[in-house]
């Protein structure tokens, strides 16, 4: 938490997060805190159910209301705590100070208005007053930007094939100029080839635009192209954070992030097979008492099923592992239960 | 591919093609059924002649007695033949048309907006709010439709209101139910909570992302619930409870017609054909509506 000050736009810190039903409590999100710096990615990495989309819903308050809940933390945007406030102001926030781009852009858009009718709502929205040829030329100008012909803002979402919806949903993301731009996994449902398409027009927008951004994704090579900082999660933590060179080349590691590598392919080495790493998630509403990760790590001490790690700074590189707590109190205190 | 039909127009005059192009595209889809484009020339019709009902046979012909022509034939000067007070028939067929038909599309039309509202109301804001409307529903639903229905209008008393009152509260409970369930499912998909994190408030996103996915199931109801309050509504006249006599009224005619029904059976044929024919006329075009809404079936 050193680098703290003016450049940091989005700080949470110590993020709860709860799922309660009548029958069991689901701890989704757990003591998580990141800092998104002004204009800057941070890439926000880990497996399905890590708590992911969690954080980014409760960044706009958009929870399902019924069940989930945030127990405590606070999220600051621009030094202003979203959690504290009211209900209208974070609409006049949301779509136009943070934008969000869903998973799945084949459901995202509304199916019997046209993709012009939809940028123009969002618009609209927060510029209640603007007259309607300029909300138009914005339409066309933004279109424009995402690589569409301006003319196809009279077709509905059918008429595109999934890129080009994707494209639709971060123009209408975009159509404000948002500060921050969380995408929530922007390319999983396209195939590679329009992955990459869409990848470089995100990255090239947020150059022109200045836009800070929150990716969200399961994949590390995503991250090493177009982010910053990583956070690494895992059952609702974040086990290791920092610049991408601190992640993806310190010396130091976190047993889950090396495994996350090793289940890649290296086209260097002559490996007959990937290394996954063995077991499954804990069951987020019966995690392990000591680190969530313990009952998969290679690495596993004592200490490890018996204490909750602390979050270990290195410079910018944090960590989450006893194994960087040099030899501290718990080692002693694990053998002791 | 991509740039025909709508995308083509040009210039200030786009916003009206773009309007007409989503008309003109369901009026394609609806003409390729067959059957629906004959329910809909029956009921244009059927319409065009009731409409036109006081130039073809004044209202007096229907209500005015002549027992020289007691229970008479078809025949020339009374083509569909006389009832048992000598009344023309043909005149009171038209003439109930316009009373069994108003009541059949006002009803349906009352009770799909009151029921629609309720039922998005309950669907969108859950909770309290819809166990409050759906438990006072169940209670609604819990009396038969027709035990209820005579309820009112013996309370009330049988004349047009009271008999569109009855209706509309016999029927909103299926809007209800249909509406809600629309909104529960459609208030799931992405692209409302895209909506809500692009800022917009409760009453936009039912107003312009909600209903307008829901429009087309709730339209298809509405034609098809069109036919049932026709047949309802003629249920109510033959048990005596519709408009009071000497109005002319498709179902009080059947049930007057019944006592005569060896002897002469034009005076059951006639009105009976009338309700059969509006009923199945509504009744494809509302099959029609469904193919031609349905967006799955786009090609």
């Amino acid at each position: 938490m050193e680098n703290k000050g003016e450049n940091i736009l989005l700080d949470i810190e110590n993020l709860k997060v709860i799922y309660k039903t009548d029958l069991e409590t689901v701890e989704a999100v757990n003591d998580v805190s990141l800092a998104v710096r002004r204009g800057r990615t941070l890439g926000l990495v880990g497996e399905t159910g890590a708590g992911k989309t969690t954080t980014a819903l409760s960044i706009l308050r958009l929870l399902p209301s019924t069940t989930g809940r945030i127990l405590s933390g606070k999220i600051e945007f621009n030094g202003e705590d979203l959690l504290k406030i009211d209900e209208n102001m974070m609409r006049v926030i949301r779509g136009n100070r943070i934008a969000m781009v869903f998973q799945d852009p084949m459901t995202s858009l509304n199916p019997v208005m046209t993709v012009g009718d939809q940028i123009a709502e969002a618009i609209e929205l927060h510029n209640g007053k603007m007259p309607k040829e300029e909300i138009d030329r914005r339409v066309e100008n933004i279109l424009q930007m995402v690589g569409i012909i301006p003319q196809r803002r009279f077709e509905y979402p059918h008429q595109f094939s999934g890129g080009m919806k994707q494209r639709v949903v971060i123009a209408i993301a975009l159509s404000c100029e948002p500060e921050l731009l969380i995408a929530d996994e922007p390319t999983t449902a396209l195939d590679v080839t329009i992955q990459a398409q869409v990848l470089n027009m995100i990255k090239e927008l947020r150059d022109r635009l200045g836009t800070a951004m929150l990716l969200i994704t399961h994949d590390l090579g995503i991250v090493a192209q177009i982010c910053d900082d990583v956070a690494v999660m895992y059952a609702g933590e974040v086990i290791e954070s920092g610049s991408v060179e601190d992640v993806f080349t310190g010396d130091a590691r976190h047993p889950y992030t090396a495994g996350l590598f090793n289940s890649l392919p290296d086209l260097h080495s002559q490996a007959k097979r990937l290394k996954p790493i063995p077991g499954l998630m804990p069951d987020p509403s019966n995690l392990p008492p000591g680190c969530v990760f313990a009952p998969r790590c290679e690495s596993r001490m004592d200490a490890c099923e018996a204490h909750r790690p602390k979050t270990v700074q290195r410079g910018s590189h944090r960590l989450r592992c006893h194994l960087f707590g040099a030899g501290q109190a718990p080692a002693v205190g694990g053998q002791g239960r | 591919m991509a740039f025909e039909g709508s995308s083509m127009q040009k210039g200030k005059t786009e916003i009206t093609f773009k309007k007409q192009g989503q008309a003109r595209e369901i009026w394609r889809r609806f003409k390729k059924s067959k059957g629906a484009v004959i329910g809909l020339v029956m009921l244009v019709a059927m319409l065009a002649v009731i409409l036109l009902a006081d130039v073809i046979a004044p209202y007096s012909l229907a209500t005015k007695q002549n027992l020289s022509q007691k229970l008479a034939p078809p025949s020339s000067g009374h083509i569909f033949g006389c009832d048992a007070y000598g009344r023309d028939l043909f005149a009171r067929v038209l003439h109930g048309g316009r009373t069994s038909l108003s009541i059949a599309v006002i009803a349906t039309m009352t009770s799909c907006l009151l029921g629609s509202i309720l039922g998005a109301v309950a669907g969108y804001f859950g909770k309290a709010v819809d166990s409050v409307i759906m438990r006072a529903l169940d209670i609604f639903m819990s009396v038969p439709d027709i035990l209820f229905t005579m309820a009112v209008v013996v309370a009330l008393g049988a004349n047009f209101i009271n008999l569109l009152v009855a209706l509309t509260l016999a029927y909103f409970t299926n809007y209800v139910r249909l509406v809600r369930s629309q909104v529960l499912n459609l208030s799931e998909l992405e692209y409302v909570e895209a909506a809500r994190a692009g800022g917009a408030g409760s009453a936009r996103i039912i107003a312009t992302h909600i209903i307008p996915n829901a429009m087309g199931v709730i339209i298809v109801n509405t034609t098809l619930n069109v036919a049932k309050i026709i047949l309802y509504e003629s249920t109510l006249s033959f048990l005596g409870l519709g408009m009071p006599p000497p109005a002319p009224e498709w179902g009080l005619m059947l049930s007057e017609a019944r006592s005569f029904l060896r002897t002469s059976p034009h005076l059951l044929i006639f009105p009976a054909a009338a309700i059969v024919l509006s009923a199945c006329s509504v009744n494809l075009i509302g099959d029609g509506l469904r193919d031609a809404l349905d967006p799955h079936l786009k090609s």
